[in-house]
């Protein structure tokens, strides 16, 4: 017989030998859980990669406080069946300040999540974290190490990232310093996605078609989540057939119309599709370097 | 080639597809950026918005006139944008119906070699461009070198550019000529040479009426139909065990890749570390119980028998056991900034295993114009050589022809946590099973007994003029009173003699340390106490003498002072003569000091006289316990 895996087979197999990489060699290793696909996906491998035992670290999601209330409800479930302690946490000082989605803008991902984040860190001291990133989603994360060193401020320097070689992973970082795993770097949007659907993963709902109040903004479709969202003068929010391809902040990602309501429904409208993912991540467009600042002040 | 793949089998069956992960290199311009671009841009995999982004990117930094800039799809970075060169490997992935590609578009600069490298050691096949107006150049040559070392044994000689040359077959032939006269000195199978155009799309996807002498398969063709190296597949197996799993007493687990070979229920395996043999009991790949496992896949593994087995540990064919041994020679590609230096102390990472390493000997430096082995001192960025190494253990491997996996390695400096350089393991210099101390019976614990007292060594660094040796000549004669068998090792007085072949020199001021240590380190074998009084500039040359001695048998003990008190104190006229430039080297006026970050003692020579210094040594001592008497 063939001893070639398949392309998902050798996506797969990278992924647990990279998370296990972590087990045995951080002190305090943590899982970010953002609740979208792709962290159902790593989590999915997480569990793959130390089965019979429960994965060897925590699960964290960084709350903005502003999450469509459908993710949130995921979220609790997913980390109680898989048996996993969770973290959620909010930048308490931003919250208290006021910084919102609609008044601060760019201001508001950095206090809310760039901020939030480093403090989590900080806080529980862990020295290693995983991030479900994939290389394909945009040009400074094509750029990105698997093992992505991080300075005691949390910074990424782009310009000397350490050299990955083989499937040997450098991770010793002095008092402070930190690292980023990435253990989706290699796989695509296309591969998320029939990966869940080869596992049957569970993902919120929110990923598949259906009736649901959106208005219409900078050529997006927002919904309207709960009595937060500001309506502009004039502005009247209507039921439309959309579904998300990325899930964020209800007030920050667009939505697309659609009548996908099974996975090989999203699936087959995706491979159709004509724009990418994080075109319905408005956070996103301000500047096509944007992400590489962001990362360099220590986003995920 | 997106319009057929609608359905979810569709999708399955790309997911099901097999993967070629290659790399574009070659030297700066050679328009690697660009045929990634042109390969994403031409198998239609870009996005109405990526094209729209690219299109006004082109227009503020691209460097191809009207045209779009392709190469602006892959420099991601601000700085290369603004620079217009590639600083870092980027990945990018597309895809055919035939095949995944997962692509890693690596820089043509020297000074992002390191880069590269990375790029290439995950790669199955390499293209490497040539600028068809510059030909086969320097880089051209290391980049070809590096991928040969790194186990690319499938090489793409893309000639770029033929536009800029009017398509001349002659030129063609030359540079194909040219290389291959190079490769045949390297170790490279396979070579493919396409006469190419990234910027106009000349046999990448479509083939070229302006190459009509050209009669082999375009680029892309080629890329389809290549059939990947799986050397893995024929190799005995090999899983390094990454993490024991111990969910409960009935339950324990080894976790890994099988890095080579498959393995099997029923197998006869064998711990390469202590030749242990067992069965394989159960494999399973997350839930799933198998039957067998195949190269590539990550599994946890059960064994029949509880023999000793833990993370660095590998599994093995019983039949095909991994070589054991401490020696090596390797080829080595350095990577940091700092030079190697030999005889000084680094960590190498070969599977899930860590373990301190120390290049013992530089053999040579290859010339990569020439393949000429130069005899060199140090290694310096982007440098290749051949060197000798000896790890602190034992460890199991094969030699990096053999297998990949299991003979490559990272070395990785102490401090900095840089990784530093990139190896393969061409043989081992003896085998571990070799080895083998005499086993004494009047050993150090006897000799010790003997002088009724504890055997320590005080290592006393400093600035020259900081008082090393002032105080350490005090704190022997306090000892010497109450009893003590003590020595003195002073910088001075040995350079004097075993040290007299050595100079100032970074390299020779390892091998100094080095030496010294070891001389401390047998006499306290005798049972001595002994006062090291060197500068010893280096943190890692002090960590490696601590490294000799058992836990709490050596203390550091760090004379500070300013370094204008010692320059007022210049005892020998030292820093004068450095800084009128009669010596070089000298350590606070061009070479560096780097003070201990956590010493055992710090004397502050500056505030106290050398009488209360020494007490406190005394005192210090006596608190830890070590003037007790045995």
């Amino acid at each position: 017989m063939s001893d070639r895996l398949s392309h998902l087979e050798r996506l797969e197999a990278e992924s647990m030998h990279i998370m296990r990489e972590v087990a045995a060699e951080a002190r305090h290793p943590v899982m970010l859980y953002s609740i979208g696909k792709d962290s159902s996906v790593m989590l999915r491998l997480a569990i793959k990669a130390f089965h019979p035992a429960p994965p060897p670290f925590p699960l964290m999601h960084i709350n903005t406080t502003w999450k469509f209330r459908e993710m949130i409800a995921f979220r609790d479930k997913t980390a109680a069946e898989a048996g996993m302690e969770l973290i959620s946490y909010t930048n308490q000082d931003g919250l208290d300040a006021g910084f919102n989605p609609f008044d601060h803008g760019s201001n508001y991902t950095r206090i809310m999540k760039t901020e939030a984040l480093k403090q989590a860190l900080d806080k529980h001291g862990f020295d290693a974290a995983f991030g479900g990133a994939r290389r394909d989603e945009e040009k400074s994360r094509a750029k990105e190490r698997i093992f992505s060193f991080r300075s005691a401020s949390h910074a990424w320097d782009p310009k000397n990232q350490r050299p990955e070689l083989w499937r040997l992973y450098n991770m010793r970082v002095n008092d402070g310093e930190s690292m980023r795993i990435f253990p989706l770097s290699n796989w695509t949007e296309l591969d998320i996605w029939a990966y869940i659907l080869k596992e049957a993963i569970p993902i919120v709902p929110l990923y598949f078609a259906g009736e649901r109040p959106v208005v219409m903004r900078d050529g997006q479709w927002i919904m309207v989540d709960d009595e937060r969202m500001r309506l502009a003068p004039g502005e009247t929010p209507e039921m439309r057939s959309i579904r998300f391809r990325t899930l964020g902040c209800y007030p920050l990602t667009g939505a697309i119309e659609s009548s996908a309501d099974t996975l090989e429904a999203i699936v087959a409208e995706m491979m159709a599709a004509r724009t990418s993912e994080r075109g319905g991540r408005l956070i996103d467009k301000e500047a096509s370097a944007s992400m590489e600042r962001k990362k360099r002040e220590g986003y995920f | 080639m997106r319009s057929e793949a609608f359905s979810a089998e569709a999708i399955s069956a790309a997911a099901s597809a097999d993967t070629l992960r290659l790399l574009t290199c070659g030297s700066v311009d050679d328009g690697k950026s660009t045929l990634i671009g042109r390969l994403l841009y031409d198998s239609q995999l870009l996005m109405e918005d990526q094209v729209a982004e690219l299109e006004s990117d082109s227009k503020k930094h691209g460097t191809a006139g009207d045209d779009i800039d392709f190469a602006l799809l892959v420099d991601g970075l601000e700085a290369e944008r603004e620079q217009g060169i590639t600083i870092d490997v980027a990945y990018r992935f597309f895809a055919t119906p035939r095949r995944r590609f997962i692509v890693a578009d690596t820089p043509g600069h020297i000074q992002y070699t390191r880069n590269m490298a990375t790029g290439a050691s995950t790669a199955d096949l390499a293209i490497l461009l040539v600028d068809a107006t510059k030909g086969v150049l320097t880089q051209t040559r290391r980049h070809a070198l590096i991928v040969s070392l790194l186990g690319v044994r499938e090489i793409v000689l893309a000639v770029n550019k033929m536009d800029l040359v009017d398509f001349d077959p002659q030129v063609f032939d030359q540079i194909v000529a040219d290389f291959e006269a190079f490769a045949a000195q390297i170790a490279i199978d396979k070579i493919t040479a396409i006469p190419i155009s990234a910027r106009h799309g000349d046999n990448i996807s479509k083939g070229s009426d302006r190459t009509p002498n050209y009669a082999g398969p375009t680029l892309l063709e080629h890329l389809e139909r290549v059939a990947p190296q799986n050397r893995a597949a024929d190799t005995p197996l090999r899983m390094p065990v990454q993490w024991v799993c111990r969910p409960n007493q009935s339950f324990r687990g080894f976790a890994g890749p099988v890095v080579s070979g498959r393995v099997a229920v029923g197998d006869e395996i064998v711990a390469a570390a202590s030749g242990r043999t067992s069965h394989i009991a159960r494999i399973l790949v997350g839930e799933t119980e198998r039957k067998s496992a195949a190269n590539g896949e990550s599994v946890m593994v059960t064994l029949t028998d509880e023999i000793d087995l833990s993370r660095g540990d590998v599994i093995a064919a019983k039949e095909s056991r991994p070589q054991l041994s401490d020696q090596f020679a390797a080829d080595i590609v350095w990577m940091d900034a700092e030079h190697l230096l030999p005889g000084r102390p680094y960590l190498l990472k070969s599977m899930a295993r860590t373990v301190p390493v120390q290049v013992t000997e530089l053999k040579y430096r290859t010339d990569v114009d020439t393949m000429e082995h130069n005899a060199a001192k140090v290694l310096e960025l982007n440098e290749i050589g051949v060197v000798n190494l000896a790890t602190a253990e034992p460890i199991a491997f094969d030699p990096y022809e053999e297998n990949r996996d299991t003979g490559g390695f990272i070395l990785i400096d102490r401090f900095t946590n840089h990784t530093v350089a990139a190896g393969a393991i061409r043989f081992a210099l003896r085998r571990a099973s070799n080895i083998h101390w005499q086993a004494l019976d009047v050993d150090r614990a006897a000799r010790a007994r003997l002088k009724h007292q504890l055997p320590t060594v005080l290592w006393f660094t400093g600035l020259s003029g900081s008082g090393k040796s002032t105080v350490a000549n005090l704190v022997e004669k306090r000892l010497y009173s109450r009893g003590r068998h003590t020595i003195v090792l002073d910088g001075d007085n040995v350079r004097h003699g075993l040290n007299r072949d050595l100079g100032f020199t970074d390299v020779d001021r390892v091998e100094n340390i080095r030496r010294v240590a070891e001389t401390a380190k047998l006499m306290t074998d005798a049972g001595l106490i002994v006062l090291v009084s060197f500068i010893s500039p280096f943190r890692s040359e002090r960590q490696l003498a601590r490294e000799l001695m058992p836990e709490g048998e050596f203390l550091e003990v760090f004379v500070d002072a300013p370094i204008d008190v010692c320059r007022t104190r210049d005892p020998k006229g030292l820093y004068a003569r450095a800084d009128a430039g009669e010596i070089k080297n000298f350590t606070g006026v061009d070479s560096p000091y780097e003070p201990p970050e956590a010493p055992d003692l710090r004397l502050d020579s500056a505030a106290e006289e050398p009488d209360a210094l020494a007490e406190r040594v005394i005192a210090h001592l006596e608190s830890l316990g070590r003037l007790a008497a045995e």
